[in-house]
């Protein structure tokens, strides 16, 4: 008798909280993909915007979204090297020079205002592609890791966080995002670590990539003088000439060469610098880019 | 494909001083986002103080040109003398319009000093031969808007040669500086009665 009272009487709040096990179950979920942006009020909105905003579909596209881009990342003996050029264009008008196309991702510390040049903990995203897409996408990954560090007590993997990404573009492939992106990172687990993820949902593990309108000529820079045991100053020093490379022959590209070293303890920046007296330094010193006339 | 106009890329712009003019042109020759040349000048010489800058597609600026150079040596081998900015404008407005419903794809700017009266001569062309008379300056190319606002903001009137060689060289590097189209070098030309002046402008290399 005892049993079956003690069976159905309860202490008087006992149910108006959480149970442990719920507790941890909300907590511990990522918030659903779901569309929570406004879409066009059309039939179909994903064509609609596709060809509202893609260029390449349709030249006279009425929203000019900022594209244009030269970056690169590749793995060697000291970690990871990542470079980028600085110019944001809308159709053929530069619409700025000085972008940060390089996106510190995770950790409480961003590193914004730091004042040391010490290593910062947490991965690098570069952006390529969509301005506002990349930068808010990567804000968004930079939240998600960061509530990971603190459910999880250890940091995320740059694999985790790189699928994270990955699942992202694909939940919203053929809604026009537009988006190249690269993470790199250093982990316990992983050691250093180089993904390229697209808005087509493309996730990529990898020793090299370069992404952007420019890509090809960084490629051909990076190709012909690329080795594993490269040293942190020739790897540095390559990554800046494949993107000055680019600056030169791509329209789109220009600007400032900005600089990444990722190693064991985090990233490091190495400078933000005008390629215009790298170029002629480069030209005049060391005999390169020929086809520059520099007299009458 | 976009415009015709904008898939080589280019600038040029021309202004007026105290007797003098001046015409500058970049030196970009680009397919799309693709730079093939960093030398290709789009300003021609047809009289020793008269000068037209082509922008536009490049096939056009060639033909156009030789076009041009063919017109003029004959009008030099009927008349007997050097053709007037003021002639070569009509030739060239009657030019474009023979090919009004097929149009070369060049936006041309012409300057010069006529040598009868001693007086600088400024025109712009559309691509069908509508002539811009202008007292101040023409801007033409992929880079015409930024032109435009930077020579609003830096001409003045009655510059000397020197003055006006300092103002059309930063309106134009400026201006290239803005548009993904055109830079990489630029030349300039200062037109005096009787000289003309040369100079090579290092612009940005991106």
């Amino acid at each position: 008798m005892d049993k079956i009272v003690a069976q159905y009487s309860r202490s008087a709040h006992q149910n108006e909280f959480y149970s442990e096990q719920e507790q941890q179950d909300l907590t511990e979920s990522l918030p659903p993909l779901s569309l929570k942006f406004a879409l066009p009020p059309v039939d179909n909105s994903s064509a609609f915007l596709r060809a509202m905003t893609d260029d390449h579909a349709n030249p006279s596209c009425p929203i000019k979204l900022a594209h244009g881009t030269t970056t690169l990342a590749f793995r060697f003996q000291g970690g990871i090297i990542v470079c980028t050029d600085s110019r944001a264009t809308a159709g053929n008008w530069i619409a700025s020079q000085t972008v940060k196309k390089v996106i510190p991702v995770s950790r409480l510390s961003r590193g914004e205002d730091k004042a040391t040049n010490d290593p910062t903990p947490g991965l690098l995203g570069t952006m390529a592609g969509g301005a506002a897409d990349c930068q808010y996408w990567l804000r968004y990954l930079s939240q998600q890791c960061t509530l990971h560090e603190i459910r999880h007590k250890r940091r995320i993997t740059v694999a985790a966080a790189s699928k994270i990404l990955a699942n992202l573009t694909y939940a919203y492939k053929g809604y026009g995002l537009s988006m190249g992106t690269m993470l790199a990172g250093v982990t316990p687990q992983e050691g250093p670590a180089l993904y390229y993820i697209d808005s087509d949902g493309t996730r990529l593990p990898g020793n090299l990539f370069c992404v952007g309108s420019g890509q090809t000529f960084a490629y051909g820079v990076l190709d012909a003088n690329y080795r594993y045991d490269l040293s942190e100053q020739e790897a540095l020093d390559l990554g800046r000439r494949a993107i000055l490379a680019a600056m030169h022959r791509d329209a789109y590209s220009g600007g400032f060469i900005n600089c990444y070293h990722v190693k064991e303890e985090g990233w490091v920046h190495h400078g933000f610098d005008d390629m215009n007296p790298i170029f002629w330094k480069t030209k005049l010193d060391r005999g390169e880019f020929s086809n520059v006339t520099s007299e009458l | 494909m976009g415009s015709p106009f904008d898939i080589n890329g280019g600038a040029c712009v021309a202004m007026v001083g105290k007797d003098c003019v001046a015409i500058a042109c970049d030196l970009r020759l680009g397919m799309q986002a693709l730079t093939i040349s960093n030398n290709f000048p789009k300003i021609f010489n047809y009289a020793p103080s008269t000068y037209l800058g082509l922008t536009g597609l490049a096939t056009d600026v060639n033909t156009v040109s030789d076009l041009f150079r063919y017109k003029v040596n004959m009008y030099r081998l009927r008349e007997e003398r050097h053709i007037a900015p003021q002639t070569l404008a009509n030739l060239v407005s009657s030019s474009l319009y023979e090919k009004r419903f097929g149009p070369f794809f060049v936006s041309p700017v012409l300057a010069g000093i006529n040598q009868t009266t001693g007086k600088p001569f400024i025109c712009g062309f559309d691509s069908i031969g509508c002539i811009d008379f202008a007292k101040d300056f023409i801007v033409s190319g992929t880079a015409s808007d930024q032109l435009f606002g930077t020579c609003e903001g830096l001409w003045e009137p009655d510059l000397g040669p020197e003055d006006l060689f300092e103002t059309i060289s930063q309106a134009l590097l400026s201006a290239v500086d803005r548009d993904a189209l055109s830079g990489w070098g630029a030349q300039v030309y200062i037109i005096e009665k009787d000289k003309v002046t040369q100079r090579l402008l290092k612009g940005r290399q991106d």
